[in-house]
């Protein structure tokens, strides 16, 4: 009895947090499509600066790690292929597994790391300060003023870093294409190119959007829920990464599942 | 209890007090902080509420402005019920007070001058210019001209507390609150601050809510006080009538009579399981 009761209670917990993230992208889309209506324009400057942040200055490290992801991708599927001697198959597993898979949730990894964490302890150590205090009483609403901005900045930006990612991995693909399996530079990418579908481009972007949207949800409610104490915000950032990358991979796996019954595999 | 607390309903605001707050109970996690405060604040007059570290002074404050709920009882303010309104009325309301926050809580990513700007740009409609000059205005008043480009961690504790009041000034409100004003700061800076504050209520006629333990500055400024006890109001009164109370609790804040040590174990336990000691034997206050 008692471990039911632990496991309800564990269940409520969780579905009450998914709850309090929804209200909170909730909110921020109602900031951003309805509030212009009413009279509170979106801050886009604030939002221009966060995509700066979040997605521009997120490409050099991105680049590094996804041209390497692309490269052991390549080597993985040449120690099972060449054994057939279809080495030049190599471009087609590359190109697709990094756009519809790899693509996406290494771009959402590497921005939970610069961008979920920076979030939370950006609204959490506001929070310590009192700022989100005065903001309240200044009348003027966090969500509107530090969410939505962060979420306009994310969903944008995660496409757009996603579609790099793919360039990128595939361009480390052809590095050992190249060197090792008798590929010239344009013959790689017409290969890798011709084994893609727009689909496979398309449900990875989709997923993209959706992480994006998980990881500033996650990052916002973790830096709005931290209690008193410098040290509070160290525990809601780690605990935002935590949450963010579990969840990514769960609404991986939920979209994943999705594309697969609708067909698009 | 010096005044008897006025328990009818706040008569219609055209004379009525500014503010009132009616048997307002805060909880928090089951814990209940505040039991039950009545008092009310005139329009133009400057009200502090004194009390000790963990008194629930600060979580009154908060109260007011609608950062915290009580669990039951009423805030009347500018003759409105503040809970049980819209939020977009609460706001109206939340655009005639200015709140400056104990460590200021001024913005880190924003410069001085975007910080008093803030208000202005949010809610009117100002060209750049105007709300330029309002600045610059604004933080002439605190005493802190030229500094509109600077970084509130570029600035001493002192002028974080005057660019905070500033900020605070922004929309002309009629009413400011203060949660310890001069915390933290040295004896000259605190009496600059409290004369600030002076000076704002004679120029402007604001209705003023301080919350303070420090006694010199609070019987500089108050008109009336309120002195806060483990979450009930002990007394209320001006100045001359806190100074002559015999109300032993009053007397030992003004006096400044350390509480008595813990001398009996049972004490010490009472004061861990957070009960309400015996009458007769106080206990000392706790942090929130």
């Amino acid at each position: 009895m008692e471990f039911a009761r632990k496991v309800g209670v564990a269940v409520i917990n969780a579905l009450s947090y998914v709850g309090a993230l929804a209200s909170l992208a909730g909110r921020a889309a109602f900031a951003a499509f309805v509030g212009p209506f009413l009279g509170r324009p979106v801050r886009f400057q604030s939002a221009v600066a966060q995509a700066m942040e979040a997605g521009v200055r997120a490409l050099p490290i991105l680049s590094l790690i996804t041209f390497f992801i692309g490269l052991i991708l390549a080597l993985q599927a040449a120690y099972e292929l060449h054994r057939f001697g279809a080495l030049n198959y190599v471009p087609a597993a590359v190109a697709i597994s990094m756009s519809r898979e790899l693509g996406p949730l290494i771009t959402a990894i590497v921005v939970i790391g610069r961008s979920g964490s920076a979030f939370a302890a950006e609204i959490g150590t506001m929070k310590v300060s009192e700022e989100i205090d005065a903001l309240q009483t200044m009348a003027i609403d966090p969500v509107h003023f530090l969410v939505t901005p962060k979420f306009i900045a994310m969903v944008l930006m995660l496409p757009c870093l996603t579609i790099w990612a793919n360039s990128m991995g595939m361009l480390g693909g052809s590095l050992f294409g190249v060197l090792q399996a008798d590929f010239t530079w344009t013959r790689y990418i017409h290969a890798s190119l011709e084994a893609l579908f727009l689909r496979d481009i398309v449900t990875g972007l989709i997923k993209s959007f959706m992480f994006g949207v998980t990881i500033t949800a996650v990052g916002c409610l973790e830096g709005l829920s931290t209690g008193g104490g410098a040290e509070q915000v160290g525990r809601s950032t780690t605990k935002a990464v935590v949450v963010s990358i579990f969840l990514v991979i769960l609404v991986d796996l939920v979209f994943t599942t999705l594309f697969f019954f609708l067909g698009a595999h | 209890m010096l005044e008897i607390a006025d328990t009818t309903r706040p008569s219609a605001f055209s004379g009525g007090p500014m503010i009132s707050v009616r048997d307002v109970r805060v909880s928090f996690t089951g814990r209940e902080i505040l039991h039950g405060i009545t008092f009310d604040v005139q329009r133009g007059e400057t009200l502090v509420i004194l009390g000790g570290s963990g008194s629930g002074k600060s979580t009154l404050l908060r109260t007011l402005v609608g950062l915290e709920k009580p669990s039951s009882g009423e805030v009347w303010i500018a003759g409105k019920n503040f809970f049980a309104i819209s939020e977009a009325e609460r706001n109206e309301i939340r655009e005639k007070i200015g709140m400056s926050f104990q460590g200021g809580a001024l913005f880190g990513s924003m410069t001085v001058g975007e910080n008093v700007a803030l208000p202005l740009r949010e809610h009117t409609k100002l060209e750049d210019s105007t709300i330029d000059i309002m600045v610059r205005l604004k933080l002439d008043q605190v005493g802190l001209s030229g500094y509109e480009q600077y970084r509130p961690s570029q600035l001493s504790g002192g002028m974080r507390k005057r660019a905070a009041v500033a900020r605070a000034l922004a929309m002309d409100p009629e009413m400011l609150f203060f949660d310890e004003p001069s915390a933290g700061l040295d004896p000259i800076i605190a009496a600059g601050i409290d004369q600030l504050i002076l000076d704002l209520k004679q120029a402007f006629r604001m209705t003023i809510i301080v919350v303070t333990h420090e006694l010199a500055s609070a019987f500089l400024i108050a008109d009336r006080m309120v002195l806060i006890d483990k979450g009930d109001v002990v007394a209320m009164g001006t100045v001359k009538e806190m100074q002559n109370s015999t109300h032993p609790r009053v007397r030992q804040f003004m006096d400044r009579v350390p509480e008595p040590a813990v001398a009996q174990e049972l004490d010490y336990l009472q004061m861990l399981t957070e009960q309400q000691p015996k009458q007769g034997s106080p206990s000392p206050g706790k942090g929130r």
